[in-house]
């Protein structure tokens, strides 16, 4: 189940090498942009978990923020109420001197706080998914549109959790290199996804979420458990989107309900976008999108300031209209050979050359 | 919860209060059937689910606001956010839709998706993020001893709407263009074949909706209330309606949108007003979980 371009043993390992060193080194040699790469880290787990489901096993979802949100929202309470009143806290606004973490208890609360987003995001990824994925094409992707919008709104007219003002994540102790901690714990979630998709993708299992998106009838016909292997493939994802749920709220220090945590039309839309801009179905795709759409995203807040997201509805409809294939599928196209297909001498007429899957 | 339960108090203790909640549901309930129909227009005719229907709502809505700011009584926005919006929907059929017609319904609902994420934001740039009213200056009747209040301008939003419906029917049956509509939704081939140029008749169907979108928008900012970003639930209502109600069934159509309208009412006064958006999508996941679910028995699912 190679995905990348063939190489041999040892140029992969040194591959893989230079990009773990340039990534170590990223916040020491550009810290004014630590920030802007810590959040790509995080955007590289959005797309490569949504295209697990959405281009391996064609279900193009709009609501995997969801479990984003939950996963944000069930680490920064954890984290708040393993010491103190959570109520209390949210009637504060987080504001105060009385709400205090030293380092043992920030870290302890953060260890537990990933493991309770990553369990609770996988949970309602059982109990959404066994709802929707019966649903195909595009009523699935209206679904869980509409699972997203909802989840924020509930969120903001939730009292506990702070409703429509927010939450503020744990406040970390000043003994802490905040920015530099998150840089390396979103980029090692970040390598800990790629690595299990890529395991996932190599066994039967990956095979099996294949044939849904080929053909879910003949796959079912086959006896594949259709339903079940779905459900737990989202599950697989969200269980990923819910440690950086919580990393990405803790990193932005604000949970706004819709704007940060539950965020339909943003980052649900963004991810998406990345994975397609990649190319959808392949494994280093969205890991490319991310990253390009990360520029793009950054220059567009930069440069275009108030008409931001005009730009970024354009870009939308660019992608969508004239690339829909991505990155690395153009490439396959353009250079079968790359990608370790052999190209025949005669082509089929009406057949794409290089337009078999790997 | 113990606010809900004394909201559903109220209810049977002054039933009057239902009589204002079914009347509010049924009066917004007629445009949200209009916009509904517009989008099963689109969706039966080019098989395409346009997520910028609730933006060509709110651009329709800023119509009249700007007639309303310029001291024009806003009634008079309604046919121009009609010809506005017909342009506009004209014109991104032919920069932009044309393209993915015949595409992937994934590609075209995400390229309507990002035309409106860019429409939002061009509201939000040109008109500013506030809530906006276009203020006809009518007035509200008492009815039932000063406990139910009907406001003139939801009325003639509802006239308007239903006159709009009559006179929509009338086109698509008779008049040649809807006609050529008709023909070209039950087989587009068939109609090429027959000498209809439907490129035209889908650009005439996407400007149409937008029309009917644009008009629904200019009744709400009268009646109601209009920001960029409230857009998207106008969308997911009239799919739901849709849904319900099926491809090019306008009698079922109206009943839909009143009865999501009185439902929203009723959700809005018994759970508070900051949950009712949250009760329209939810009530959506239900709605398609239920049809799926019915369909499952049959062996067969929503596609």
């Amino acid at each position: 189940m190679s995905m990348g371009p063939t190489m041999t043993g040892g140029t992969r390992i040194a591959v893989w090498g230079a990009a773990l060193a340039a990534g170590l080194a990223a916040p020491l040699l550009f810290p004014s942009y630590a920030l802007q790469i810590t959040e790509l880290w995080v955007f590289i787990v959005f797309a490569l978990t949504w295209d697990l489901t959405g281009g391996q096993m064609g279900y193009n979802s709009f609501g995997n923020v969801v479990f984003v949100g939950v996963g944000m929202y069930a680490c920064a309470v954890t984290q708040v109420g393993l010491f103190y009143s959570v109520g209390e806290y949210t009637a504060a606004r987080g504001g105060g001197t009385s709400f205090i973490w030293d380092m043992p208890q920030y870290m302890g609360g953060l260890g537990l706080g990933l493991v309770a987003g990553a369990v609770l995001a996988a949970v309602a990824a059982l109990a959404l998914g066994s709802l929707v994925l019966g649903m195909r094409g595009h009523y699935f992707a209206i679904a869980t549109l509409g699972l997203g919008v909802a989840a924020g709104e509930l969120a903001a007219g939730w009292e506990w959790i702070g409703a429509g003002a927010g939450f503020s994540p744990a406040s970390p102790p000043d003994n802490l290199d905040v920015n530099r901690f998150y840089y390396y714990l979103a980029m090692a979630l970040a390598v800990a996804t790629f690595l299990a998709i890529r395991w996932i993708l190599s066994t039967r299992f990956g095979l099996a979420i294949n044939a849904i998106r080929d053909d879910e009838d003949k796959a079912e016909a086959m006896g594949l458990p259709t339903t079940r292997i779905k459900v737990t493939a989202w599950m697989f994802g969200a269980l990923f989107l819910g440690v950086a749920g919580a990393i990405y709220g803790n990193m932005k220090r604000f949970i706004d309900p819709t704007d940060v945590a539950f965020a339909g039309s943003t980052i649900g839309v963004w991810m998406v976008l990345m994975a397609i801009l990649g190319g959808k179905g392949t494994l280093w795709g969205p890991v490319i999108g991310a990253v390009v759409f990360q520029v793009f995203k950054e220059v567009f807040w930069t440069f275009l300031l108030g008409w931001q997201r005009v730009a970024l509805g354009l870009l939308i409809v660019l992608i969508v209209v004239f690339f829909p294939q991505g990155i690395l599928g153009f490439m396959r196209e353009r250079f079968p050979a790359l990608f370790g297909h052999t190209v025949e001498p005669v082509v089929v007429a009406g057949e794409e050359p290089g337009g078999a899957r790997t | 919860m113990s606010s809900i339960l004394s909201n559903l108090q109220i209810l049977t203790i002054a039933p009057v209060f239902n009589v204002q909640l079914v009347l509010d549901g049924l009066l917004i309930g007629a445009v949200f059937a209009l916009a509904a129909y517009g989008m099963a227009l689109v969706w039966g005719v080019m098989n395409i689910i346009n997520i910028t229907q609730g933006e060509f709502v709110v651009l329709g809505g800023y119509v009249a606001v700007l007639f309303a700011d310029r001291g024009i009584h806003p009634l008079f926005a309604v046919p121009v956010a009609a010809a506005f919006l017909f342009a506009v929907g004209w014109g991104f059929y032919r920069a932009v839709i044309f393209r993915v017609v015949d595409k992937d319904l994934f590609i075209s609902l995400l390229a309507t998706f990002g035309i409106s994420i860019l429409l939002q934001q061009l509201m939000n740039t040109i008109f500013g993020s506030d809530v906006r009213v276009a203020n006809a200056h009518l007035e509200s009747w008492q009815a039932l001893g000063r406990m139910v209040t009907v406001s003139q301008v939801k009325v003639l939003s509802f006239i308007v709407c239903v006159a709009l419906g009559i006179g929509l029917m009338w086109f698509l049956k008779s008049s040649r263009l809807g006609q050529a509509i008709r023909a070209t939704a039950q087989n587009a081939r068939a109609a090429r074949v027959l000498g209809i140029d439907t490129d035209r008749v889908y650009a005439m169907t996407y400007g149409l909706n937008a029309a009917i979108c644009g008009t629904a928008g200019a009744l709400i900012a009268m009646a109601y209330t209009i920001h960029p970003y409230i857009g998207l639930p106008y969308t997911i209502r009239s799919f739901m309606i849709v849904i319900v109600a099926g491809l090019g069934n306008l009698g079922a159509v109206i009943l839909s949108g009143i009865g999501l309208g009185v439902a929203e009412n009723y959700a809005g006064f018994i759970l508070g007003a900051q949950f009712q958006l949250a009760f329209v999508f939810l009530l959506l996941v239900a709605v398609l979980v239920a049809r799926n679910w019915r369909l499952q028995r049959q062996r067969r699912y929503l596609k």
